[in-house]
């Protein structure tokens, strides 16, 4: 086991603070994220996702979320991969073009049609390569509009090379990472808001 | 069976888009990401078993959000922080799962029906209003939740372990909704689900 808690140091959590105490009360929400993170991004076997691809989509999710200080944790892995940076600039500039505000998107056909919103379907650049391409724009639904998602979008997958045991994992992955920055986030706040009663 | 197209209480199935794992495929590693071995009976957590670690650690992030009674918020509040993420993301099948529960330990079905029926801004009482506010900011993409969430939850009367409650409970669905949203589609077995009742 890695000996960072990764939420625990992007939130700035230190031991025997008040966060850290709250923390310790769920022990296993916070064992099992770190186990969660760990699996992702040091992962046994890769099959046919690597890291350099891991951590690129990573970096994408982190910067559409606009959270610099995830984005640089996640962007300093990605470049301690061999070719990660070279591949870095590329992600960020794709990132820079996907920013929006979600989630949107649409409901199956019916009363919930009326709710229907419209926003951003982001088409990838050629430089990240076809198959990091397709897992960038299957990201950035899942990210803003994932009540678009269809069937149809793991077929173009599959087009790109990826297998469905690497589709899976890439779900994973981006769906862990839109959990974990959100408990990063309001954990920043709850540190930053001091309980009044306490004195 | 066709594809749910309205917000239910009601029992919804879940059909995937990618082949889950025969039970014939399982190792023990397949089993210990399962968790619980009724899960093998699930498509959603057979396909998801084909990557058994992330699950596994899923699996149990969830179940300690959820289901841990030891202090903290209510699981009601649990529950509808779920429904609300839910609710706003569009994710039918989860809105219908973490709602029942909602009414399960609120007693209070009219009012989690409002809310899948008027959506996230449905006035209810401080209190919830504050939690359903508190899992819309979180679920916002960029996320707009800050320490006036903070404050205003408190002014509920939670400590601060139920107000990490309810950021853990929204923030995890923001995991589940994705899963479920990208995998496959909920079902519903007959035209009763299809329309308001």
């Amino acid at each position: 086991m890695s000996a960072v808690d990764v939420i625990d140091h992007l939130v700035g959590i230190v031991p025997g603070s008040h966060l850290a105490g709250l923390r310790a009360q769920r022990v296993q929400a916070r064992d099992n994220a770190q186990a969660s993170y760990l699996s992702l991004f040091q992962p046994d076997d890769p099959r046919g996702f690597s890291l350099l691809e891991r951590f690129a989509v990573a970096v994408f999710v982190a910067a559409l979320h606009q959270q610099p200080a995830i984005a640089a944790f996640y962007g300093e892995a990605l470049a301690a991969q061999p070719g990660g940076a070279t591949l870095a600039p590329t992600i960020a500039a794709e990132a820079a073009r996907g920013v929006t505000h979600g989630p949107y998107g649409h409901f199956p056909a019916g009363p919930l049609s009326v709710e229907d919103t419209d926003g951003m379907v982001f088409t990838p650049g050629t430089a990240a390569g076809p198959k990091l391409a397709a897992a960038l724009a299957h990201a950035h639904m899942l990210v803003f509009h994932p009540r678009d998602a269809a069937a149809e979008h793991l077929r173009a997958l599959e087009a790109a090379g990826w297998t469905v045991d690497a589709i899976v994992t890439l779900s994973q992955l981006v769906a862990f990472l839109s959990f974990q920055i959100r408990v990063i986030v309001g954990l920043r706040a709850l540190a930053a808001a001091p309980a009044l009663e306490a004195c | 069976m066709s594809e749910a197209n309205v917000f239910t209480q009601a029992q919804l199935n879940w059909q995937p888009w990618l082949p889950p794992l025969p039970e014939s495929e399982l190792t023990d590693r397949h089993w210990a990401g399962l968790v619980d071995p009724s899960r093998a009976k699930s498509p959603y957590f057979m396909l998801l078993a084909r990557d058994p670690d992330i699950l596994g650690a899923r699996t149990r992030t969830d179940k300690d959000i959820f289901y841990n009674p030891t202090a903290g918020l209510p699981r009601a509040e649990r529950e509808l922080s779920a429904a609300a993420t839910s609710r706003l993301n569009g994710c039918i099948y989860c809105a219908s799962v973490h709602s029942r529960f909602a009414t399960q330990f609120s007693k209070r079905g009219a009012d989690v029906e409002r809310l899948l029926a008027e959506g996230v801004g449905v006035d209810l009482d401080a209190r919830w209003n504050a939690v359903i506010a508190a899992s819309v900011a979180l679920t916002e993409t960029p996320i707009q939740f800050t320490t006036a969430d903070i404050e205003s939850l408190r002014a509920t009367g939670m400590d601060d372990l139920s107000i990490s409650d309810a950021i853990h409970g929204a923030a995890f669905f923001n995991w589940a909704n994705r899963l479920m949203l990208s995998l496959g589609e909920a079902q519903a077995e007959d035209s009763r689900h299809l329309t308001k009742s």
